[in-house]
């Protein structure tokens, strides 16, 4: 505990006029390559939190995939989780929306917040929680459906929309929002798996974005496209941070780098250090970055 | 030396083979230095050995078992004194009967013509020598083969690359094998099923509507004229299979939901065979079932409300029937659903879907085609059951619809028209060649359409 109290002041500062004056806590002793818990370096919360997340654990049967993280994901930021495969960040994130709960081995401890509701509290309606924090995946996952219908599977289960016209805007505006309008207006009766990887990516984007969610977790969009797709979901994400907050797991440094206000550093089910992004890739503090970032492991 | 004796022998012979084979390849490497100068590894050579050594013999064992009672027979009757001479095929094998019974003893030589007793004693005397004939024959072939197979052994020789392509032949013949069954039995039953459409027209069999299958049996028996019409039978298969599909449709596949879906893995483990097991069941408990238990239990049923009904139903025999079928629907539509990508689950999950409105508006319709499939195999399999219907439907050909009531089936009519002694030409017992045939293409054409169907599936998503 002393730690966190430790780091608060530093956060507590403003953002870019603290990164000379506030000295962290650990500089004082000398680094080294052992993790202990909690230790989390750099940045990890916010004043104005969206998840407020406290001694979080994951077990995987008797495997502790998460150790002890707290960490705040502040309201509208762009968050990046980075680190090496197997380090825990696709597990962390699908705590945040509880997809988690469908795998009967795992267990979540902790205190997990949603603007101060508790996520996992167990009268906590999942429904309601999946439809705040929407969700993107590493492969596109389109239903056999339509392209209509895979945007308008949201709106219709949560019934969004009263009139086919209401649905009909609601599928508009998020195809025009996830920049696929233009390619699909003429389409939306073909079924979403014609499609190629990008736009199906780009789909399920607008999918997660029907039902207006305030979060958008995704987890390694881009690793199954090209670089253009790639191009096109990272400008996409740039225009939602706007409006989002967004986390992202990302295998690549440079996206991270593109896309994120800060990045928080995975390792073993660690969380080593979270910062700024720049700040992160062009002066880590933690031994453990610096040797990922250069690409002394991955 | 018996046959079945004779292959043991063959078959340590090839073992024998083998481990010389391996041996020699290996003493051969030795003076190489070591087994990599090989061409193969010392397993193929020894495998070439006892190829070698077991296929000639084999085949020398098999052609011998085949044949000698044929030429034993002609030899015998051959040496028959010319007024012994049988006239007939018939008569040829009575005589061969009465002369093979003499033979074992089962005839005392007492009650038999000298001539016979002569040849009963000629054909034990020949079946002797045809033993050792071929003992000595195949034993020869196999020590002579595998030592010609051994001999050649050389560090150069591919050995591999040859039992390679034997062992494929050996694996053609066995599916050929498979497929000239499959292709002799369509024969006999299209030949009969010509036979048939010979004695009474194709009309009458497609569209009468009255089936008694009752001919003269002697020319000079009066009888009824009889009636081959097969639209009861099958009206009443159709019955029957529609009832069992309406028991096995909704409790398969609402099994395989729960099991795929909602059941933790625990109950998964214990349902799951449980529910596979119903397919182990033979046939005949089930049909005892549905007779003793079922059919009483329901015709007392609708007379305790006042309905009549047969003492033999459709609906038992069709609801037991349906009961024996839930596995086969449960378990192929849980093997579809179980092959929709989980993604499409977490995609549907993760915007906030139940999982109930998961499975009906994702995963069903992503898995319907394949339930379909299986539904098709599922029905193909209800139209060419047999003993359920047999102990539990009854044997008259009504033309109804009433569930309550007994019908027939076609395969119950043709268990009755070809058991007990019949005539192998008549009219009668040709219909169930005829019916067989309508059968076997009615339940080909559903497999062909099931197996498309799944195929088509499959490759939506692989
Ligand atoms: N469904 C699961 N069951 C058991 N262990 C799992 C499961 N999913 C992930 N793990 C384990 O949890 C750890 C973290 O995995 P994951 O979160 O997928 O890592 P990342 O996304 O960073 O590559 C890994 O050691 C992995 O083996
Ligand atoms: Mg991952």
């Amino acid at each position: 505990m002393s730690t966190m109290n430790t780091l608060k002041p530093a956060v507590d500062k403003e953002v870019g006029a603290s990164r000379d004056t506030v000295v962290p806590a650990h500089e004082e002793r000398p680094e080294s390559a052992v993790i202990e818990e909690a230790k989390t370096v750099g940045k990890p919360f916010s004043d104005d939190p969206k998840f407020k997340l406290r001694n979080v654990e994951v077990f995987y049967g008797q495997d502790r995939a998460i150790k002890n993280i707290s960490l705040d994901i502040a309201r509208n930021e762009v968050i990046a989780f980075i680190g090496p495969s197997g380090c825990g960040k696709s597990t962390f994130l699908r705590c945040l929306n509880r997809m988690n709960d469908s795998i009967d081995i795992c267990r979540v401890r902790g205190s997990l917040l949603l603007d101060d509701q508790n996520i996992y509290d167990s009268k906590r309606d999942v429904v309601e929680l999946r439809a705040r924090v929407g969700m993107v995946f590493q492969k596109p996952n389109p239903f056999p459906k339509s392209i209509y219908d895979n945007v308008a599977y949201g709106p219709r289960i949560h019934g969004l929309a009263n009139r086919k016209s209401d649905l009909d805007d609601i599928v508009e505006n998020s195809l025009r929002k996830a920049g696929l309008w233009d390619e699909a207006k003429d389409r939306l009766d073909a079924t979403a798996t014609g499609m190629s990887g990008g736009q199906q990516q780009r789909l399920c984007i607008a999918r997660a974005i029907a039902i207006s969610p305030e979060v958008i977790l995704m987890d390694e969009p881009c690793s199954a496209l090209d670089p253009i797709a790639t191009a096109k979901v990272e400008e996409l994400i740039a225009e939602m941070s706007e409006s989002y907050t967004i986390v992202i797991v990302t295998h690549s440094m440079q996206q991270a780098a593109r896309v994120s206000h800060r990045t928080a550093y995975f390792h073993l089910g660690h969380l080593v250090e979270v910062n700024e992004t720049n700040k992160v890739f062009t002066a880590p503090e933690h031994e453990l970055t610096e040797s990922y970032i250069t690409g002394r492991f991955g | 030396m018996q046959p079945a004796n004779l292959f043991l022998v063959t078959i340590v012979l090839v073992l024998v083979a083998y481990g010389l084979g391996y041996t020699r390849s290996r003493s051969l490497a030795m003076p190489l230095g070591g087994i990599r100068h090989l061409k193969s590894l010392p397993f193929y050579y020894g495998a070439r050995a006892a190829l070698w050594c077991g296929i000639p013999a084999l085949i020398v064992l098999a052609l011998w078992a085949m044949f000698q009672g044929k030429v034993i027979q002609l030899l015998v009757i051959g040496s028959l004194p010319p007024e012994m001479m049988p006239a007939s095929e018939g008569e040829a094998s009575l005589l061969l009967s009465k002369i093979s019974n003499v033979a074992s003893g089962a005839l005392p030589p007492g009650f038999a013509e000298p001539p016979v007793v002569e040849a009963a004693e000629r054909l034990t005397a020949l079946r002797q020598q045809s033993r050792w004939y071929m003992t000595v024959l195949v034993v020869a072939v196999a020590v002579l083969a595998g030592f010609f197979g051994w001999v050649r052994i050389r560090p150069r020789l591919n050995a591999r690359a040859q039992v390679e392509s034997t062992l494929k032949w050996i694996f053609f013949a066995c599916a050929a094998l498979a497929v000239l069954t499959t292709a002799g039995i369509i024969f006999s039953v299209a030949f009969e099923t010509i036979r048939f459409f010979g004695k009474v027209s194709f009309f009458e069999f497609f569209f009468g509507t009255s089936w008694s299958p009752q001919t003269a049996l002697r020319a000079d028996q009066v009888a009824a004229e009889g009636a081959f019409g097969m639209v009861p039978l099958f009206t009443g298969t159709l019955l029957i299979s529609a009832i069992a599909m309406l028991v096995a449709v909704p409790v398969g596949l609402l099994s395989a939901i729960y099991l795929s879906e909602y059941a933790s893995k625990r109950v998964r483990g214990v349902v799951k065979p449980l529910l596979e097991m119903l397919a182990g069941i033979p046939t005949v408990v089930y049909g005892f079932f549905a007779a003793l238990t079922v059919a009483p239990f329901i015709s007392n049923l609708a007379a305790s409300l006042g309905i009549d009904a047969s003492s033999q139903s459709a609906l038992a025999a069709g609801g037991v029937m349906g009961i024996m079928i839930i596995p086969f629907v449960s378990s192929l539509s849980d093997d579809v659903i179980n092959a929709v990508p989980q993604t499409l689950r977490d995609g549907s999950l993760a915007l906030g879907a139940t999982q109930s409105e998961t499975m009906k508006k994702v995963i069903f319709p992503a898995a319907l085609p394949g339930i379909m499939g299986g539904i098709l195999l599922a029905v193909s399999r209800a139209i060419g059951e047999t003993m359920i219907v047999v102990m539990a439907a009854g044997l008259a050909a009504n033309l109804t619809a009433n569930p309550l009531e007994s019908v027939t089936t076609v395969t119950v009519q043709i268990v009755t028209l070809l058991t007990g002694d019949q005539e192998f030409d008549s009219a009668k017992t040709l219909a169930a060649f005829a019916l067989g045939a309508m059968l076997f293409l009615a339940t080909l054409i559903l497999n062909v359409i099931a197996l498309h169907i799944v195929r088509k599936y499959r490759e939506q998503y692989d």
